[in-house]
């Protein structure tokens, strides 16, 4: 089986603000859009109907706007990707060139979803999240990085010293985030596991 | 000190450690429906993998499934190819699939229960957010995205960090007119849609107690709507009652020996938890949500919050629920003229739901302002709705009686609302564009409360218009 060990330990590049707490799967990507067997074509849908209005002209989403093309860092508010489970979101968010992630707070399957593709979402204090959105926005060119092994962000002059389980942190750094092969090298622990559990043993098993 | 449910069935399920500091859980029960897992299945083929337990994989189709004319090939060509895509893999792989031709297809959330696949100490996984729903079980259902699709179909696990546990403890009795509905929009209310970051959230006390499983499934389904990935309930005589002489529940002596399994799975009296909420019942009234969160929402006899009132983190997305809602500060919810009613989903429709408001239909007619239908959570729910006449109620009020699937709660298939509507929905979700147009607009309520919208033309009080 190839194995997949990419390691992220840091990720940086030009970063747009989505400015908004509780902003949903649904706005990510709505759900008409996830009608496909494959994430190939997600990208031009992200955010959709927050960027078209209902004759598809442009709103003036930050992902239309120049200033921030090609932006790889995404600075998000609270409770982002909360809602559905789809991994839709951010597969589209990542056919749009983001690779990395900082906000207030997320949705935890929406930040386990962005690590199990070697996304980081890191959390940075609201207070910290609104200095580097006025930074970003004055100097939209500006390169902001999220150093995973170093625990910062860099922002210009700023370091802001972020959050992020160390779980996910560790998994990343590590290259173990693509984790069907940790899981599989663990096989035989899972033999275990099943010959303990009492509802595969017809109930014979204490538990 | 005692421990709760949810640390002894993940102790259970534990396989070991992981470097990265999760832990290796074994999943006992896995569904998938068909827009999650097409991409899983690829993502495992293109690694030379194959299902590890296809036995323990169970499968069916709900959110694309037209609810009005089921034929095959589907009229929409994508929701066809997706159909075929699970069709092929779970063909493919050996999985056991509840396909449209089977009369046991039905909504993921639904038809495991109802199967007797949902089992007390089973940890459950889909991808799907809703799976909190079989936590009303006493098992640990949560959601999970595609990636972790993939390896529990390569390994039956997942590589997950264990949440701190919080007891939501609830005491009194519901009022004539309030239902398992309105408990769970009353605690995201009150613990916010981010309240539950981080946390599984037990529901306890003397009024869940009460609930049949039915309404439990109302309340655990809604948990994620609460920031909470799960939600669940001790396993009682209820649950073992539910459960016994269904298609894939023990049977015999197994049967004993696995109710008191369950039985002992359960919170004692002295378990520790991370956090304790208390809720009075006796207080509730029917909520109806104003906004674009399932947290924003009051009593039905309340008015809408002045934004400068509210606290700081929640004034930003107030003012985008006014300006998406088209509400007014101050206003009462009781009177807003409603476009659609909604009848359905895997939060309320299931067959007592479906009794529920057919019970309140009985005699009464659809305004005619409203288009009103309802939607079946299962095959299952529908022919038991058939065989107790509720079809013919329904229509005689003037709803329609539909196939069993998602249908509107997503809109993924040709169930829609259109520009700027208004519907009254027995569903979770009222994000904007959730139920298919960008404009529409969302108000979700209880199932009765749905039915009494549909007649009024307009928000009320159910509790005026029940003896
Ligand atoms: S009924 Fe709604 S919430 Fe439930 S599974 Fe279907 S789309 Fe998801």
């Amino acid at each position: 089986m190839p194995e997949i060990h990419i390691k992220v330990s840091s990720v940086e590049g030009k970063a747009v603000p989505i400015h908004g707490n509780d902003i949903d799967t649904d706005q990510i990507i709505p759900a008409r859009f996830m009608k496909c067997v494959t994430f190939d074509g997600l990208g031009e849908y992200a955010f959709y109907d927050v960027r078209y209005d209902e004759q598809g002209n442009l709103k003036g989403h930050p992902f239309d706007d120049e200033r921030y093309a090609d932006a790889g860092i995404m600075i998000v508010n609270s409770n982002f990707g909360c809602g559905s489970s789809r991994e839709h979101a951010p597969q589209a968010l990542a056919r749009c060139g983001i690779r990395g992630i900082i906000g207030e707070s997320y949705a935890e399957i929406f930040a386990g979803n962005c690590t199990s593709m070697g996304i980081p979402a890191v959390t940075l204090p609201a207070s910290d999240i609104k200095q580097l959105v006025t930074a970003v926005e004055k100097d939209p060119g500006m390169t902001v990085k999220i150093d995973l092994a170093g625990g910062v962000v860099v922002a210009g002059p700023n370091r802001y010293h972020f959050e992020i389980p160390s779980a996910y942190k560790q998994s990343l750094v590590d290259g173990s985030w693509d984790s069907t092969a940790v899981l599989l090298a663990n096989l035989e622990d899972v033999k275990k596991t099943v010959e303990s559990l009492p509802y595969l043993n017809g109930f014979r098993r204490a538990g | 000190m005692g421990r709760n449910l949810f640390d002894t069935v993940w102790d259970l399920h534990k396989v070991r450690t992981l470097e990265s500091g999760q832990d290796q859980l074994f999943i006992g029960l896995h569904m998938i429906h068909e827009v999650t897992s097409p991409q899983a299945f690829q993502m495992i083929e293109e690694r030379g993998l194959k299902v590890l337990h296809p036995e323990r994989t169970f499968a069916t189709v709900d959110h694309i499934v037209p609810t009005a004319n089921q034929e095959r090939p589907f009229q929409d060509k994508l929701a066809e190819e997706m159909m075929q895509a699970i069709e092929n893999n779970t063909k493919k792989h050996g999985i056991e699939f509840f396909g449209l031709n089977t009369d046991r297809q039905g909504i993921v959330h639904i038809i495991g229960p109802e199967l007797g696949l949902t089992q007390p100490g089973l940890t459950i996984a889909c991808g799907d957010s809703h799976t909190s729903t079989h936590g009303a079980f006493g098992a640990i259902g949560f959601g999970i995205g595609t990636s972790q699709i993939r390896d529990v179909l390569a390994t039956q696990c997942l590589a997950i960090s264990r949440p701190r546990v919080r007891k939501i403890n609830v005491t009194g009795t519901l009022k004539k007119g309030v239902y398992a509905k309105d408990i769970i929009l009353k605690i995201i209310a009150e613990l916010g849609v981010n309240g539950g970051i981080g946390y599984a959230y037990e529901y306890a006390g003397e009024t869940i107690r009460g609930l049949s499983m039915e309404e439990r499934m109302t309340i655990c389904n809604m948990s994620i709507e609460g920031g909470a990935r799960v939600g669940y309930v001790s396993p009682d005589e209820t649950t073992i009652e539910y459960i016994k002489g269904r298609p894939y529940a023990p049977a015999g002596e197994e049967f004993e020996r696995a109710a008191e399994f369950w039985r002992s799975i359960a919170s004692g009296p002295d378990a520790e938890y991370d956090d304790v909420f208390e809720l009075d019942a006796n207080t509730l009234e029917p909520m109806v949500t104003w906004g674009i969160t399932p947290g924003q929402a009051v009593g039905v006899s309340g008015r809408l919050p002045r934004v400068a009132e509210l606290p700081d983190e929640h004034k930003e997305i107030a003012d985008k629920a006014y300006a998406h809602m088209g509400f007014t500060e101050g206003q009462e919810m009781q009177g807003q003229a409603i476009d659609i009613a909604f009848l359905g989903s895997c939060t309320n429709g299931r067959i007592s739901d479906l009794r529920e408001a057919a019970e309140f239909l009985k005699g009464k007619k659809v305004s005619p302002s409203v288009k009103a239908f309802v939607v079946p959570g299962s095959k299952q729910v529908a022919r038991q709705a058939e065989a107790e006449g509720l079809p013919e109620i329904f229509t005689a009020a003037g709803f329609g009686w539909r196939g069993a699937g998602c249908s509107m709660c997503l809109a993924m298939n040709p169930d829609k609302l259109m520009w700027r509507q208004i519907c009254a929905s027995s569903s979770n979700r009222n994000f904007v564009g959730r139920q298919g147009s960008p404009t529409g607009r969302t108000l979700l309520m209880s199932p009765v409360m749905v039915a009494a919208a549909a007649v009024a033309g307009q928000v009320v009080d159910v509790r005026n218009h029940i003896q």
